[in-house]
Order: C-alpha cells, then sequence, then structure tokens
C-alpha cells in the first residue's frame, strides 16, 4: 500500500478538489448505450435483460465483454467502446 | 512557542564524532555552569547523566534555534541569546561556560559537523511545519504510487509530464523570489482567477524551473496580464499564437538562457520551462485549455513554450532598451507569437540586399495580401546582422528600411487582385498599404555564429489594440 501524498492546488480552486461525475444525459434518444460483461456468471442474464429494455426503447445497443473479471479491461476494448458508445451499463456482480 | 531557557543550551548528534567528544565534559558543565539543556538530534541516550538533556526527535528544538552545525553552544541570559560556538573551540567553551580547564585534556579545536535540520529533504519540511511560511494553496491528498500520473488525471499537464507540485519543491521554489506568496499577481483569464507569488510557484514546479527562474517567470506574468497583452482574446483564439517570451539584461546569463545556436529549439532548462511555466498558469489557474475556451484552429508548439534570450550585441540596441528599459536592467517582453518562418539568404553580402529578402519573406505574415494585421518578430542571427553592423546600419536603420520596404500598392492587396478572394477592402485600391502597423514589427538578434538565416515571427493576426500589443516589463531581481 503506498503512502498518502500531498501536492498543492496548481488550479484558480474554482472547481471541488474531487473531480464530479460527468452529468447523466437527460435521455436516451439518439444515444447508442453499451453493455459491458465482465465475464462474472450470470452478469449476461442481467445485461440480456437490460439489452431487451432499450431495444424495446428503440436505443441502439451494442455489446462488449471483458476477457477476465480480475484484470481491467484491455486498453483495445475500452478504447473501442468509447469510440462506439455514448454511455456504457456494466455487470459488476454474479 | 516556548521562550529560551536560561543558561546553556548544546545541540548535538551522536552520529558527529565532535559532539561524542564533548559529551563526556556536559554533565560537569551542568554541575559547574549552572542549567543546561542538551538538544540530541539523533540519540535519546546521547548525554543520558545530564538531566536537562532531550531528544529533539522532531527537529523543532534545533530548527528553532536555526542550528546549522553541531555541537553548538548557546549561552542565553533573561530569554536571550548572548553568544554562540560552533564545533570544539575549547577557548570559547570555557569562556561561554565560565569554567576555566574544560576539555584541558581535549584538543584545542575540532570543526563539527552540519546540523540534521539542513540535510536535504529535511529543511523544507521542518520549514513548512514550524516556520514562519504558510502556504494558502488547497492540499490535494492521493494515494496514486504514481504522482506525474495523478497530474495527468487532474488535468494539469500540457501533455507533457509535469513535476508533481508536493510542498517541499514549493517552498524551494519560492525561495527564488523575496514576494510575498500570497501576493497577488493578477487576474488570470479566461477564469480570471486570482493568481498569487505561491500559485506561480506551484506551476513553475509542475514546468521544471529552478527557483532562480522566479523573478522572470513573475515578470512573464505582469507582462502578460497586461491589458495591452490582451491574454484572454489570445488564449481563445482561433488563430495560432501563444504568449512568446523574449528575455533581456544580465538575468539571462544569470540562470543560462540561451541565446545562441537553436536558441528557438529545445535543450535549454530555462528556456523551456519558463515558457512552459506561463502557459501552465494560463492553463491551470486561468483555465484556459484547448477544446474548451482556447478554440485554436491548429495552434503552434510554441503553446507548449516559447521563449528564449536576446543575442545582446553592443553595436545593436537589445530589444528591452529600444523599449525604455534602462542599460544594465533585465526585462521580458511579451509577444503574441505564431511559429517560426525560416528566411535562407546566404548570398546577400550587402545590408541592402539583405533587407530586401527579410522584407520579402515578411510580406507573407497572415498572408501576403494581408496588412497591418499581425505584428512580427524578425529574428536575426549573428551572421546576418554582421552584414548590416560591418555596413554601420543599426537595428533602427534596418528597421526604418524594412518599413519602406514594406508598402505596397493597394490594387495589389485588394480582394481579387491576382484572382486571390482574399484582401483588403476595395477602398484601399489607389492607397500605399504599410504592411505593418506601425510599432508592429520588432527586430531581435539571437541565433548561432554559423548560419546565414534569420527568422520571422508572425504574430497574432489581430495584434494592436484590437487584440495584443507587445509588453515589456522590468525582471525584479
Amino acid at each position: 500500500m503506498t503512502q498518502a501524498s500531498v501536492m498543492l492546488d496548481p488550479t484558480g480552486e474554482l472547481s471541488p478538489a474531487v473531480r464530479a461525475r460527468l452529468a447523466r444525459p437527460e435521455s436516451l434518444a439518439g444515444k447508442t448505450v453499451g453493455l459491458l460483461d465482465i465475464s462474472k456468471p450470470r452478469g449476461d442474464v442481467f445485461l440480456d435483460r437490460i439489452e431487451e429494455r432499450l431495444t424495446e426503447m428503440e436505443v441502439t445497443v451494442k455489446r462488449y465483454r471483458k476477457p477476465t473479471f480480475t484484470r481491467v479491461a484491455p486498453t483495445e476494448l475500452k478504447q473501442q467502446i468509447a469510440g462506439e458508445v455514448d454511455l456504457v451499463v456494466e455487470g459488476l456482480a454474479d | 512557542m516556548t521562550p529560551l531557557p536560561d543558561g546553556l543550551i548544546v545541540v548535538a548528534k551522536r552520529d558527529c564524532p565532535t559532539c561524542q567528544l564533548i559529551e563526556p565534559l556536559l554533565a560537569d558543565i551542568e554541575q559547574r555552569a549552572g542549567p543546561l539543556t542538551v538538544y540530541s538530534q539523533d540519540d535519546p541516550a546521547f548525554a543520558a547523566g545530564v538531566r536537562g538533556a532531550q531528544y529533539d526527535s522532531t527537529l523543532e528544538h534545533s530548527f528553532r534555534l536555526q542550528t546549522e552545525f553541531v555541537p553548538t553552544l548557546i549561552r542565553v541570559e533573561n530569554g536571550e541569546e548572548v553568544e554562540r560556538a560552533y564545533g570544539w573551540h575549547r577557548e570559547d567553551w570555557q569562556r561561554l561556560t565560565g569554567i576555566p580547564g574544560l576539555g584541558d585534556d581535549l584538543p584545542v579545536m575540532r570543526p563539527g559537523c552540519g546540523s540534521k535540520t539542513l540535510e536535504p529533504g529535511i529543511a523544507e519540511k521542518l520549514e513548512l511545519q514550524f516556520g514562519n511560511i504558510h502556504l494558502h494553496a488547497r492540499e490535494i491528498e492521493t494515494d496514486a504510487d504514481d504522482l506525474i500520473e495523478a497530474c495527468y488525471e487532474r488535468g494539469w499537464s500540457d501533455g507533457l509530464p509535469v513535476v508533481p507540485p508536493t510542498p517541499e519543491r514549493v517552498l524551494r521554489m519560492l525561495k527564488g523570489t523575496d514576494r510575498n506568496p500570497s501576493e497577488e499577481i493578477g487576474l488570470v483569464p479566461p477564469d480570471l482567477a486570482p493568481c498569487t507569488v505561491e500559485k506561480v510557484a506551484i506551476n513553475a514546479v509542475m514546468a521544471g524551473c529552478k527557483p532562480e527562474y522566479m523573478p522572470v517567470v513573475l515578470a512573464a506574468l505582469e507582462a502578460a496580464l497586461t491589458e495591452e497583452f490582451g491574454l484572454h482574446g489570445l488564449l481563445c483564439t482561433t488563430m495560432f499564437a501563444g504568449p512568446m517570451v523574449v528575455v533581456n539584461g544580465p538575468v539571462a546569463k544569470s540562470i543560462g538562457m540561451n541565446s545562441g545556436g537553436n536558441a528557438l529549439g529545445q535543450g535549454n532548462r530555462a528556456n523551456a520551462t519558463i515558457g512552459r511555466a506561463l502557459q501552465l498558469i494560463v492553463r491551470n489557474v486561468g483555465g484556459g485549455r484547448p477544446g474548451e475556451i482556447d478554440r485554436a484552429t491548429l495552434g503552434t508548439p510554441g503553446k507548449y513554450t516559447f521563449c528564449f534570450a536576446e543575442a545582446e550585441d553592443s553595436e545593436w540596441l537589445p530589444l528591452a532598451e529600444e523599449r525604455g528599459v534602462p542599460s544594465g536592467n533585465s526585462a521580458v517582453t511579451l509577444f503574441a507569437g505564431e511559429g517560426v518562418q525560416g528566411i535562407v539568404d546566404q548570398k546577400s553580402r550587402t545590408p541592402e540586399s539583405l533587407a530586401k529578402s527579410f522584407a520579402l519573406a515578411l510580406r507573407a505574415v497572415d498572408h501576403p495580401k494581408m496588412a497591418m494585421a499581425g505584428d512580427a518578430v524578425l529574428v536575426v542571427s549573428p551572421e546576418h546582422s554582421r552584414v548590416f553592423i560591418e555596413a554601420g546600419w543599426t537595428k533602427a536603420r534596418l528597421l526604418e528600411e524594412l518599413e519602406r520596404l514594406l508598402q505596397f500598392p493597394g490594387e495589389e492587396m485588394v480582394a481579387g487582385a491576382g484572382g486571390i478572394a482574399e484582401g483588403l477592402p476595395e477602398q484601399y485600391r489607389d492607397k500605399t498599404i504599410p504592411k505593418f502597423r506601425p510599432g508592429g514589427l520588432l527586430i531581435v538578434r539571437a541565433g548561432g555564429t554559423a548560419g546565414l538565416f534569420s527568422a520571422v515571427i508572425a504574430g497574432w493576426a489581430a495584434s494592436g489594440p484590437v487584440g495584443s500589443s507587445p509588453v515589456t516589463r522590468e525582471v525584479k531581481v
């Protein structure tokens, strides 16, 4: 475990020290949603159902899968997702 | 802070042979010379038999006593220090303790060692903890194992790695100036956030500056924040330019700036980091980031950093002096500069021919059919400047000649002329048009001693009162 380090803020300190999350989109109309299966058992069950619901809403869906849940997603996969979709739903647990 | 204990104080460390030499004397001194306080910097068992012995584990006492060497012997009367001695000098110790014969069996003199408080990395920590300096910037705590990556993630970088601005590094940077860390230099656009000397130091650390560059960075920022320089518009524009810094005067040499070979290129720490510090201040303090308020269509590599010194020559008036700075003083001149366009003329041996070459190249600033839009800096290399100097042409004479050569008939410049839609409004058809506005052409001498090359650095096409004018500020060293 690394020790906490301190740095002095070089900015004008006009925004919070901890970055805010990106705002949620107001609607899914016209958006492409990525569904990322992290390869945990039964994640596909959850994501299949989400895909069904989104498709009913006429939202474009693309499916992705990490090779293993024990590692962060490969860079190529992250870049592919970032290039193809507007937002991502990830199935985290089994 | 507690008052100084009256009597004698000894600061020592086990690691120092001279301290070990005097250790056996301390009990005797305590007994015969009154109250004695011993501060040990490293070993709790040092001078164990002395009642007034303390382990100075945090080094606070050593720091507050401004200890530079060990052993240090200090005599305090009525809460005031009256005398101190360093190392072991028998005579001094006998006088300060008032004990004749003290250490008569020891050598007359043994030098001491450096105090632990001055060891690298410790001095700054102690000053931050116990000193009078108070930094105000928000502390960002992170458990990242790589602080450089943490800086990237926070968006503090221009794309290249930055030096993580730890409090110790910022404190060291602040030693480069006498100015108060909380002094406000001005409001940095676009967010108009107040920028203190401390914020300048933080960004200078990130840029890789040495503390001695601080006066130049501060002067550059002061110049950049003037109304005339118009930094807000410059950083928002879709055009190319960014703030370029030309340094004149003795400071350029004393901090090791490059005005010679590759002066406009890479490889010199001062050139590279001073220009970069200014850009990081724009980015971080002002919030001027590409893709956000910085709308440059193409930008220019100079927006990482663009800073160099003039190769001053006794025959040619340096830029800062031309602009009113007394000879012998240092100054920065800020210019809203685009990129470097080379002028290759290896054949001209007369000032007339070379001036014509320069004029032809200068016509291309912005567009050969535009005029009085962008300023320009003409950087004349030593071999080219020699052609003028040997013929007795001063910089002013060259400028006068260029202004004469850079007058064009309106009919060549108006929109549509030459089959090119770009150009000046029709009303200029019958006029003679100067390429540059008055004062819009600056000449600087720089570069290596070999090469019959000079360079045009075009300015922002919104030069002058509508956008940005060059601004010169003295460097307060």
